[in-house]
C-alpha cells in the first residue's frame, strides 16, 4: 500500500520535474551558456548596438503605456463583471477573453484593416498626420490588445471571493463609492492586481506575432526586443540574438522579483 | 467603565416602518410590514430562515429599497437618503472586518472618512476599544482575533460614528454556543449603557427572549406578532407564534405547551391515549416522553418532581394526556410543520436537555 503510494508520488514528481527540465530549463540554460561563448565583452558589445538599444527602448515604451492602461481597464472591467447587475456583463467577459482565443497574427492583421492606409480610419488619421501602422502607435495598440485580459482575469476571482460585506460595511460607515473602492476594495484585491500586472508585463515584453504584422519590423525604428532577436537570428548573428534574449529574460525576471519583494515586505 | 460611556451617549432615534413591501421578482420578501421601534429600545426580529427578517433589517438600513412603503428614522422619511448618509450602525453576521486594517484602523474608519482630526480620532477609538474590552489589542489584525473579539470590534466600529440606530444581522450566528451566550449578555449591558435604538435579527428564540424588550415574530415576509417575551409566550397570536416561541406538542389537533400537558391514568373528556416511552428526572423537574396511540407521534410533558412521584409512571405503560384546563392552546392546522420543513438544519431547535421556562 505505502509502496504503491510512494511509487505514485515519486512518479508524479519525476514527470513534473522532467517536463520542466526538458521543455523549459534545458533550452534556456543552453541559450544562456551559448550567449557567453565569445566572452562577456562580446555580449556587452552586442547589447549596446544602437539598434539593440533602440529595440529595448521601444519595448520599455510599450510596457510603460500598455501596462498602466490595461491595469486600470482590467480593474474597472472586473468591477463591472463582479459587482454590477448590468444585463450584458457576460458579453464583456467574453470579449475580454478574445485576445486569448485569437492568434496574435490575426490581431495584427485586423489592426491593419482598421488603421492601415486602406483601412477604416487609416486615411483620416493619415490626413491628420498620424501614422499608426508601421509606427509606434500601432505597436502600442497591438501590445495593449494582446495583454488586455490578464489583470481582469486575475482580479475577477479575488473580487468574487472577498464578497460585498466589507464594501457594504464601509458604505454604512459613511464612505463614498470612491472611498470604498480606494480604501477597501483595492487593498483587498491588491495581490490579484499585482499578479495581473506581472503577467501583463511579461506578455507585453514578449509579444511577437501581432507586433511583427503592424510594425513592419524596421531596424532602429519599429523594432521591439523580440523582433530584434528574431532579426539577429535570421541574419546569423547568434550571439546578438542570445544577448538580446538575455536582456528580455532579465527584464521579465526583474518584474517578478520586484513584485515578490513588495509582497515579502508587506508580510 | 461607566465614566467612559457617559461620553458615548448618542442622539438616538426611534424607527417606524409603514406598509413596506419588498419584491424580488416574483418572490415577496416583505408583505405589508408595519413596525414601531421605540427610541432607545432593543428589538429582536425573530423568525425562521427566509422569513424576511434580514430583508427588513437591510431595508431599514437602506441596503434594500422597499418596493412600496416608508421607513422613518427619528420621524424623518429615509426614502431619499442613501446608505452612507443614513447614519446607521450595521453589524454583519460574518463581521465584515476590514482584513487589511488593524483593530484601531477598523474602528477609526468611519471617523476618518468624516475627516475627524487625528487626535480626536485617537481619543474616540481608544475609548471604544476599552468599551468593547479589546484594550491592548488595537494594533492586532482581524485574523489575529477570535470570532467574539472580531464581532466586538465590528460593534465598536459601528458605534464609533455615533449612529442614530444600531442594526445587527444575526450578530452571534457565526459563534459557538458559549461565546454566543456571553456576547449577548454583554450586548444587553452595553445597550443599557449606550441606549442607542437597536434592532437585531435572530432565529434563536432564546436569544430574542433573553435580551430584547420587544420581539417581532416574522414568517413568510409578514409580521405574525409584536410584543414582549411574556406576551408572545402567554398570548401567542396564532399557531405559528405559539410554535416558534417556546416548545409545543400537537395533541388531538391542538398545540399545547409541554408544561400545560396533563397526564391522567384513566381516560377522561378530551384525552388522547399514549404509551410512556421514557421518564427523565432532572432534579426539581422532569420530562415524560410519550408516543400517541396508534399513530406514534412524539409528545412530551414537563412535570414537577412531586407530580412525577404521584403519577409513578413506568416506560411501556399506557396513559392519557390532555391540555390542562387553563392551558394556552391553538388549533394545529399543520402550518407550523410547513414553516419548519423548509428550514436549514442550523435553525431547527433541539429539545433542550433541561426544558427551562422563559420567565
Amino acid at each position: 500500500m505505502s509502496g504503491e503510494r510512494g511509487l505514485t508520488r515519486y512518479g508524479l514528481r519525476f514527470v513534473a520535474l522532467f517536463y520542466l527540465a526538458a521543455l523549459l530549463l534545458l533550452p534556456i540554460g543552453v541559450a544562456l551558456v551559448k550567449t557567453f561563448d565569445d566572452g562577456i565583452g562580446e555580449v556587452i558589445d552586442q547589447i549596446t548596438e544602437p539598434d539593440a538599444i533602440h529595440a529595448l527602448k521601444m519595448s520599455l515604451l510599450t510596457v510603460i503605456i500598455a501596462v498602466p492602461l490595461n491595469t486600470i481597464f482590467g480593474i474597472a472591467a472586473a468591477h463591472v463583471i463582479v459587482r454590477s447587475d448590468m444585463r450584458f456583463k457576460w458579453l464583456i467577459g467574453a470579449v475580454i477573453d478574445m485576445p486569448f482565443a485569437v492568434s496574435p497574427v490575426v490581431i495584427g492583421l485586423s489592426l491593419i484593416l482598421v488603421y492601415g492606409t486602406g483601412g477604416w480610419f487609416g486615411a483620416d488619421l493619415a490626413a491628420q498626420g498620424i501614422q499608426v501602422i508601421f509606427s509606434t502607435p500601432g505597436i502600442v495598440i497591438a501590445v495593449i490588445f494582446v495583454s488586455l485580459p490578464f489583470v481582469a482575469r486575475e482580479v475577477i476571482p479575488v473580487m468574487q471571493e472577498i464578497g460585498t460585506d466589507q464594501e457594504t460595511a464601509a458604505e454604512t460607515l459613511g464612505a463614498s463609492a470612491w472611498q470604498t473602492f480606494y480604501k477597501i476594495t483595492l487593498p483587498a484585491i491588491r495581490w490579484g492586481v499585482t499578479y495581473g500586472i506581472v503577467l501583463t508585463t511579461a506578455r507585453a515584453l514578449g509579444e511577437f506575432g501581432a507586433v511583427t504584422v503592424v510594425s513592419g519590423n524596421i531596424s532602429g525604428e519599429t523594432q521591439t526586443l523580440p523582433l530584434y532577436v528574431s532579426k539577429q537570428f535570421e541574419t546569423f548573428n547568434s550571439v546578438g540574438a542570445y544577448s538580446a534574449s538575455l536582456v528580455l529574460a532579465i527584464l521579465a525576471l526583474g518584474t517578478l522579483l520586484f513584485m515578490n519583494l513588495l509582497r515579502r515586505r508587506e508580510d | 467603565m461607566t465614566d467612559i460611556t457617559t461620553n458615548l451617549k448618542t442622539e438616538s432615534h426611534g424607527i417606524e416602518v409603514r406598509g413596506v413591501n419588498k419584491d424580488f421578482g416574483d418572490f415577496h420578501a416583505l408583505r405589508d410590514v408595519d413596525l414601531i421601534v421605540p427610541d432607545g429600545s432593543m428589538t429582536a426580529l425573530l423568525g425562521p430562515s427566509g422569513s424576511g427578517k434580514s430583508t427588513l433589517l437591510r431595508t431599514i438600513a437602506g441596503l434594500e429599497t422597499p418596493s412600496t412603503g416608508q421607513v422613518l428614522i427619528g420621524g424623518e422619511d429615509q426614502a431619499k437618503k442613501p446608505v452612507r448618509t443614513r447614519n446607521v450602525g450595521f453589524v454583519f453576521q460574518h463581521y465584515a472586518a476590514f482584513k487589511h486594517m488593524s483593530v484601531f484602523d477598523n474602528i477609526a474608519f468611519g471617523l476618518k472618512v468624516r475627516k475627524w482630526k487625528k487626535d480626536k480620532v485617537k481619543a474616540r477609538v481608544d475609548e471604544l476599544i476599552d468599551l468593547v474590552q479589546l484594550t491592548g489589542l488595537g494594533r492586532r489584525y482581524p485574523s489575529q482575533l477570535s470570532g467574539g473579539q472580531r464581532q466586538r470590534m465590528a460593534l465598536a466600529r459601528a458605534l464609533a460614528v455615533e449612529p442614530s440606530v444600531l442594526l445587527l444581522d444575526e450578530p452571534f450566528g457565526a459563534l459557538d454556543a458559549k461565546v454566543r451566550k456571553d456576547l449577548r449578555t454583554w450586548l444587553r449591558r452595553l445597550h443599557d449603557e449606550v441606549h442607542v435604538t437597536t434592532i437585531f435579527v435572530t432565529h434563536d428564540q432564546e436569544e430574542a427572549m433573553d435580551i430584547a424588550e420587544q420581539i417581532v415574530v416574522m414568517n413568510e415576509g409578514q409580521i405574525e406578532q409584536t410584543g414582549s417575551a411574556t406576551d408572545l409566550y402567554d398570548r401567542p397570536a396564532n399557531e405559528f407564534v405559539m410554535g416558534f416561541v417556546g416548545e409545543v406538542n400537537s395533541l388531538g389537533g391542538k398545540l399545547v405547551r409541554p408544561h400545560d400537558t396533563e397526564i391522567l391514568p384513566e381516560p377522561a373528556p378530551g384525552t388522547v391515549e399514549v404509551e410512556i416511552d421514557r421518564v427523565v428526572r432532572l432534579g426539581f423537574s422532569g420530562r415524560v416522553e410519550m408516543l400517541t396511540v396508534p399513530d406514534k407521534k412524539e409528545v412530551w410533558a414537563q412535570l414537577t418532581r412531586s407530580e412525577l412521584e404521584t403519577l409513578d409512571l413506568e416506560s411501556g405503560a399506557t396513559a392519557h394526556v390532555r391540555p390542562r384546563p387553563d392551558a394556552v392552546t391553538k388549533d394545529d392546522t399543520g402550518a407550523l410543520e410547513d414553516a419548519f420543513r423548509e428550514e436549514s438544519p442550523a435553525t431547527r431547535r433541539p429539545i433542550p436537555a433541561e426544558p427551562g421556562l422563559p420567565v
